[in-house]
Parts: structure tokens; sequence; C-alpha cells
């Protein structure tokens, strides 16, 4: 951010910007939306255009001391003031203390007839007149569609509406107009063209029974943007955007070093573990361990008095601390201390976003110094795998800014080339840890070796997993295996 | 922000002093026989003095005066003086004429030179 600010203030007389207050938007644009201009948000019905853009004004009011106008031309007052209250937003209160002037514009097409040349002088007069009330300094047009099914004459509509922009621009208003998009053109009556400086496009889709919303940065008049889509979430705390990876990969690489909990394993990396903050994958087919390899590096870092938050997509919590308990770990006495958490969803509850924003949420509150997702292979079923990886760069990204030491663990399937099935997430991890079965003599064993940890000198042996009712520990080097001979027999 | 009853304050304000905003400009006295059905209250809404508007009011009054000899009353706002009055008749084109009595509630946009427009928006009565 700072970064940022340095390197936009040559410019910020070209384009001052103003801000959204909408977590991730303002990020993604530098700023904000360019001040005292006209911006477009277009989407389908339902897609968020109203909820981003009476955040533009209810964080404008409260945050940045700017008052807003919205022109309602699809909902009543009433109903407007009722629809944000879920997300804590006091309209009512907000036009009392002058920061909001709603009005409500209704057109009833049946009741009127026309008879002679005309303007839309009358909707200028009340934006003025709501503009000088409270002395506002952003406008909201809610959704300019409506005009167009009001008014006959789209010649005169369509003059009329450049006019009005124009208006806006004249007195230094920063506006969002909403329009509903075409089947073709991204708004139903190309408003698109009229609108030179920034436009924004909204997306809600469905795939495979789930649902995703995203934004485009489709023009932005004199700023760098992102032009890819970009998720984001509306939930009880409102409008936020997710960009994919942050501009700037600024977060700082911890040197210091967190215990694996089995100290055979930290061994393996020069004796001290894993990096502190870093990102840890581990796979391997059903039954060889993942969870309990997990579960023991919480275990280990309660016992420090580390807080962790565990991210179930598989079993309850209940269920893992029974099966925990018959591999020597006992987790329960952290829950109860308070050290660790768990957070159990199904991964169809809800979609990839959805649980981002919980895993967010969570991790802000809860400030853990570890985390586990177990297992990340359940959320992948939910979705492509190209949604899966940004929403996996992202995650990672987070938790590395928050210096968060992560585990996650891959299930994967015997027979499956585990490079292909971990390949949307392996190159986002420091550490790879591949666990797996075989069978010499007929007695079954785990092994385990370390695929790559990036930044350490790490051992390239393959050594047994031994999982008993004493816990976690490794066995001897299998001088018979090595990873050589295993990947190249794959 | 004003909801209904504050429009019917402006109303009976209007009736008690014109000018200021609003102003009658033909008001004759309802003769003894006119029912109260038959009497129109038109309220014709400019901003500023507009050729569009000046047509509007001349057209208007031409129209009342051959088809609703005194049994009309029209009532001139000028948003510019009033702006908080647009919102009560929902007014977003200029002029707008609206028909308030009697009711159905009608509007006609335009400067109203399509006279026959006029007839039929405001279910007037052919001339006999």
């Amino acid at each position: 951010m700072a970064q940022a600010k340095l390197k936009s203030k040559p410019t910020r007389t070209l384009l001052a910007k103003t801000p959204t207050g909408i977590q991730g938007l303002d990020e993604l644009t530098g700023g904000g939306l360019p001040q005292g201009r006209v911006s477009l948000v277009c989407g389908k019905a339902g897609c968020g255009k109203s909820l981003l853009a009476m955040e533009f004004l209810v964080h404008g009011a409260i945050r940045y001391g700017e008052p807003g106008v919205c022109m309602n031309f699809e909902e009543t007052e009433e109903k407007l003031t009722a629809n944000v209250a879920s997300l804590g937003f006091d309209l009512r209160d907000l036009t009392r203390r002058k920061k909001l002037f709603l009005d409500y514009v209704f057109i009833e097409r049946s009741q009127i007839t026309e008879a002679g040349e005309y303007n839309l002088d009358g909707l200028f007069v009340r934006l003025a007149h709501a503009v000088k009330a409270i002395n506002a300094k952003r406008v909201v047009l809610d959704s300019v569609q409506a005009l167009f099914a009001g008014v006959a004459d789209t010649s005169i509509l369509r003059s009329e509406l450049q006019r009005l922009f124009r208006w806006l621009d004249d007195h230094n208003l920063t506006a969002i107009v909403t329009a509903e998009a075409g089947i073709e053109t991204l708004t139903r009556h190309g408003l698109e063209e009229y609108i030179a400086d920034c436009v924004i496009a909204l997306d809600h889709r469905v795939t495979e029974q789930i649902s995703t919303r995203r934004l485009r940065i489709v023009k932005y008049r004199g700023t760098s943007h992102g032009t890819d889509e970009f998720p984001f979430l509306i939930d009880e705390d409102g409008f936020s955007v997710v960009p994919i990876t942050s501009l700037v990969l600024t977060h700082k690489a911890r040197k210091d070093r967190i215990s694996t909990g089995i100290p055979t394993l930290d061994e393996m990396m020069e004796g001290k573990g894993f990096f502190r903050g870093s990102s840890v994958l581990v796979t391997g087919t059903a039954g060889t361990g993942k969870s309990s390899l997990a579960a023991n590096f919480t275990r280990a870092a309660c016992a420090r008095g580390e807080l962790c938050l565990y991210f179930t997509f598989e079993e309850s919590p209940s269920q893992i601390l029974r099966n925990m308990r018959s591999v020597g770990l006992n987790l329960e006495q952290w829950v109860k201390k308070g050290l660790l958490h768990f957070n159990a969803m199904r991964p169809t509850s809800t979609g990839l976003e959805g649980h981002l924003a919980v895993i967010h949420r969570l991790i802000s509150q809860v400030r853990p110094s570890v985390v586990v997702i177990d297992p990340v292979t359940n959320l992948i079923s939910t979705s492509g795998s190209y949604d899966v990886k940004s929403m996996l760069v992202r995650l990672v990204d987070f938790l590395k800014v928050q210096q968060v030491t992560s585990i996650f663990t891959n299930l994967t399937f015997a027979g499956d080339p585990q490079e292909r099935t971990a390949a949307a997430v392996s190159s986002l991890m420091d550490t790879w840890i591949v666990l797996r079965d075989s069978k010499p003599n007929g007695r079954p064993r785990r092994e385990l070796y370390i695929l790559k940890s990036r930044g350490m000198a790490h051992s390239r042996e393959v050594r047994e997993l031994i999982v008993s009712k004493s816990g976690l520990d490794l066995g001897s080097v299998l001088s018979d295996h090595t990873v050589a001979t295993h990947v190249a027999g794959q | 922000m004003s909801g209904r009853g504050g429009r019917a304050t402006e109303l009976a304000d209007s009736g008690r002093k014109p000018g200021n905003g609003m102003k009658k400009t033909a008001a004759k006295k309802r003769s003894a026989g006119t029912s109260r059905s038959d009497f129109f209250i038109l309220r014709l809404y400019i901003a500023g003095q507009t050729p569009n508007s000046m047509s509007a009011i001349a057209n208007l009054k031409k129209i009342c005066e051959e088809r609703l000899q005194g049994k009309y009353r029209i009532e001139v706002v000028d948003l510019l003086v009033k702006p908080q009055l647009a919102k009560g008749d929902q007014i977003i084109a200029i002029p707008t004429l609206v028909r308030r009595l009697p009711p159905p509630v009608k509007k006609i946009i335009g400067n109203l030179s399509k006279t026959d427009s006029v007839i039929v928006g405001l279910d007037l009565q052919p001339v006999r």
C-alpha cells in the first residue's frame, strides 16, 4: 500500500480517486472510483449492483464524511432501508443526520401520455435539490434502466442521460450509475458508450449448482487495473472483493522455524522443522496418516501455547478428536483451554468464495499461528480446478501476509500420479510432504518423504511413518526406496 | 421527502397565497350547476421560462377555454422555485401536466402542442 501511494503521488492531481470503502475494490482500482466522474456498474438482475452502489454511499457518509444522494428508480425508500438493514446500515438515521438523501423515482408509463416536446428537467431539478439539501459529494442512480421503460422516446432519453452525466461531471460529483446487462452488450441500452471513465461489470454465475460472483473492471481511464475477473462476496458484512493475488508479493519471509511436532521429521528439515509462515502440503492416499500428521502439528503448537485453527471439510470435530485419541493425540484438552479451534463445514454448503470468506473472517478473529485445512481435496470437488487454484492462491497469500503457518492435506487416489492431482496447489506450497502406502514382503506400512521444501536443505530419504497409540514417529531410512526411483516409477 | 400529508399542505398553502412559484392563471368561479366531478384541477409543472414551458401554458389555456370553460383551474408550478414539489407527483419530464381532478390522476408530458393527444390524455369531451 505504501508503495502504491508513493507511486501515484505525482499523478494525483491528474486523477483523484474517491474511495468506495468496499474491501478489495479500492485495492483493485488503486484508490477507488474516479473523483468527480460517473462510473457505470452493470450486470444482470441480482448480481449486487445496488448493494455496491449503496455501500459506496454509506461508507462515503460514515467513513469519508461525504454525504450522498441515492436516486432509486426501482425500490421505495422504505424497501431500500429494509434491504440493507441486515448489513447493519441504518439509512433512516443517515437520512436524519443529512448524510444521505434517498429519492424514489417512480414512473408509471400507463398514466402518461406524450403530447409534444419535453425534456427531463424534472429529474435534474430533483437531483439538484437533493444534492443541495445535504451538500452531497456522491450520487447513485439505481438503475437508469427503469427510465427506458418509462419514457417512450428513447432518443430524448439518450440525449438527456448524456446531459445528466455531464451535469454530474460539471458539479464534481462522484457518481455510480447502475444498468442492467444486455445480451451481447454490457448494458441493455449501450450506456457504456456514454461513460468514458470507469465501467465495472458484475456477474453472478452458477456452475454445478454452486454460485460465484465475479467483478471485472472493464475500463478505467488513466489507471492501470487488472482486467481479470475477481470473485466477490456478499455476506452479512456486505460486499467485498477478493483480489486473486495482491498486486505485489510483499509478505516478509520469516527465517524462524516451527516444529512439525515429530522430532524425527524436524531432523529431516535441518533439525528445525518448517519455516514459520510457510505453507505445507501433505498429500497421500486414503489412510496414510495425513490428518494425523496435521493434528500432531497442532498438538505441538498448542503445547507451546500457540493458537490453532483447524478447518475440517470431511469429519466433525468430535470425530477428529476421537480418532486422534486412538493414535495417542489428546486434542480435547487444547480445545477446552481455548487454544485449538475447530471449524467444520460441508464443502457443498457454499461456493468457494463463501468458504474463503469464512476462513478469512475466522483467521482475522482468532489470529492463530497455525492453520490446518483438512482436506483441501474436498474443496476442489466443489468447483473447477481453475477456481480452486485462484482461491488457494488468495488463501495462501492471505495466510502468508498474516504470517500463519498452514498445513493443507490433499487426498490422492491410488494409481493417480500425485503430481497431477496436486498440480493445482503444489506450486503455491513451500513444503510438500508425500505419504504413501507400500507393502514390501506383504507387510503394509506407511512411508513419508519430503518432495520439496523451499529455502532449506531437506532430506530426500524415504522414511517409515509409524502411527501408534503413543503418537507419530518416523522409522529408519528405507534404503530400498529412494525418491528418485519412486518418481521414475510413476 | 414529504409524504402525502406534506403535499396536501402545499396545496392548501397555494390556495391561500398565490404566486411564490405557484400562480393561478385561470380560475373562474364554478357555475352553480356544475357538479364536483366535472371540475378539472390541472397542475402544470415547468422549470423556468423555457420555450417549451411557455408554449405548454399557452396551449393548455387555449384547450381549456375551448372545452372546459368555467370548469377548470390551472396551477402552474415552477420547479426552479419549488423543487421539493417534484417528488409528490413524481415529476421527471418537463413540462408535465397532471390532472389532479377528476380522478384518476393522469399525466401528460410535453409542450401540449399535440392537441389531440392532450384531449385524449385528459379524457375531454369533443366540442359540441
